[in-house]
């Protein structure tokens, strides 16, 4: 079983030479640390800045230079700042490769919620709506199920929608699902996960052909 | 030049009165307008419409209108960090429109640019495009969404020069560009004001025509929601 760090690690494997690339709040912001260094990679961030980098030296924070998540942040050599109409402007326009992002729900038709829970938890979507309505290529990064063990790969998303048939790949603690054909198909397991604890922890229509291998990390 | 310095703040919020919808720029507490919240806290205005991406930390920022009562609807994408905010939202003191980051900023830019609605693709088939026309083009689903009305935009700048013209720093240029000139008027607050002809034409962000007052802004706190830091080796 994967723990976050793990998610993120099997997630950047996905990030290829010359991708733009926004990450989410959360599990998807790890990802950055997991990236080849021998390949060509700038991360974008909604608030507007490509190219962004490591967090700053203590002392070294500027209050100007966040990301989408208010962390402060910097900059790397290449980078770019510009106002939130031309940020979603490379968004919607697709000229950001890859979105990951996290989830509370992904459905088998390619659904996904992550904005609301109704009369308990509603903070916003933020740019989670365009982003998913837009990019080519989303993979979803969330824990197979909820903190009760409930799955949270379904047949059909019980929260408010963020987007609809958008999800293309899901890594989980236990699992890289693809999203096609109205299921889930199991591509590769966690290290140590068996595809019945797989079976079990997923509630949506689940795709099983021929060997599964184990994700090397 | 067509000189928009004003040398109040008391000047640069002249009009501002209850009921009205104002834009305010920032993303989380970085590029706010400080020292108009301030005024607006002072002015005591109440009933009024916010169109900014957040509503700001309990002390800080918009929370401080809140504070006070003074907002009766916030148009938002991402509330998450005012506890204030949520408990007069549960509460339903306060009237809350939740829209998509990129559709708040193109409803901004819409404002400025004389379009008076878009389609998108954010927000099709979930709530937030209930009751709103959909089409389809090139075989995908858009949303018709429709640009802000607005008394007063509230913007904060790094530098600008009497002319109105505005250069920002880093992610705080975020909204504050697509709001100037969306609103009836504009109201820039910038930590350098110069005088015309300081600042290269080539490095303008925003033209001095879409503001119509600027002033010299005091005691930016530019308080940091999430300071995070990695160790030195």
């Amino acid at each position: 079983m994967l723990d976050k760090n793990g998610i993120a690690k099997r997630i950047a494997k996905e990030v290829q030479n010359g991708y733009y690339v926004n990450l989410g709040i959360g599990i998807p912001t790890l990802v950055a640390n997991f990236v080849r260094d021998d390949i060509e990679v700038e991360f974008q961030s909604e608030n507007g800045v490509l190219g962004m980098g490591p967090f700053p030296f203590e002392g070294e924070e500027d209050a100007d230079i966040i990301n989408a998540g208010k962390q402060t942040i910097t900059t790397l050599p290449g980078a770019s700042f510009f106002d939130s109409a031309t940020s979603f402007s490379m968004i919607r326009g697709q000229h950001v490769h890859l979105t990951i992002l996290g989830a509370m729900e992904v459905a088998e038709n390619g659904d996904i919620a992550n904005w609301k829970i109704p009369g308990k938890m509603v903070k916003g979507m933020g740019g989670a709506m365009d982003l998913v309505a837009s990019a080519e290529n989303i993979i979803v990064a969330m824990m197979h199920t909820n903190k009760h063990g409930d799955s949270k790969i379904l047949k059909k998303c019980t929260l408010p929608l963020t987007g609809v048939g958008c999800v293309k790949k899901v890594v989980t603690n236990l699992a890289v699902l693809e999203v096609k054909n109205n299921a889930f198909h199991l591509i590769e397991r966690a290290p140590g996960v068996s595809v019945e604890e797989i079976q079990k922890a997923t509630e949506g229509t689940l795709v099983v052909e021929g060997n599964i291998p184990e994700m090397i990390l | 030049m067509i000189n928009k310095k004003v040398n109040t703040i008391q000047e640069a919020l002249q009009g501002v009165k209850s009921g009205m919808t104002l834009m305010l720029g920032g993303f989380g507490l970085c590029g706010i307008p400080e020292n108009a919240i301030t005024e607006l806290v002072k002015l005591g205005v109440s009933d009024l419409t916010c169109i900014s991406n957040n509503a700001g930390v309990d002390d800080f920022g918009l929370g401080l209108l809140l504070q006070q009562k003074q907002i009766k609807k916030m148009i938002s994408s991402y509330v998450g960090e005012n506890d204030e905010f949520e408990r007069q939202m549960l509460s339903g003191e306060l009237e809350v429109e939740l829209t998509p980051q990129g559709t708040l900023a193109e409803k901004c830019r819409a404002a400025q640019a004389g379009f008076p609605a878009f389609y998108t693709p954010a927000g099709y088939g979930t709530e937030v495009a209930e009751g709103k026309e959909t089409r389809e083009f090139d075989g995908k689903m858009y949303v018709l969404e429709s640009a802000y009305k607005a008394d007063f935009s509230f913007v904060k700048a790094w530098k600008g020069d009497e002319a109105g013209n505005l250069i920002f720093k880093g992610t705080a240029r975020n909204f504050n560009p697509c709001m100037c000139g969306a609103a009836n008027i504009t109201v820039a607050e910038v930590e350098e004001l110069v005088p015309v002809g300081e600042l290269d034409p080539n490095q303008i962000h925003i033209p001095g025509i879409f503001v119509q007052r600027i002033f010299q802004g005091n005691n930016y706190e530019k308080r940091i929601e999430q300071r995070t830091v990695r160790q030195r080796n």
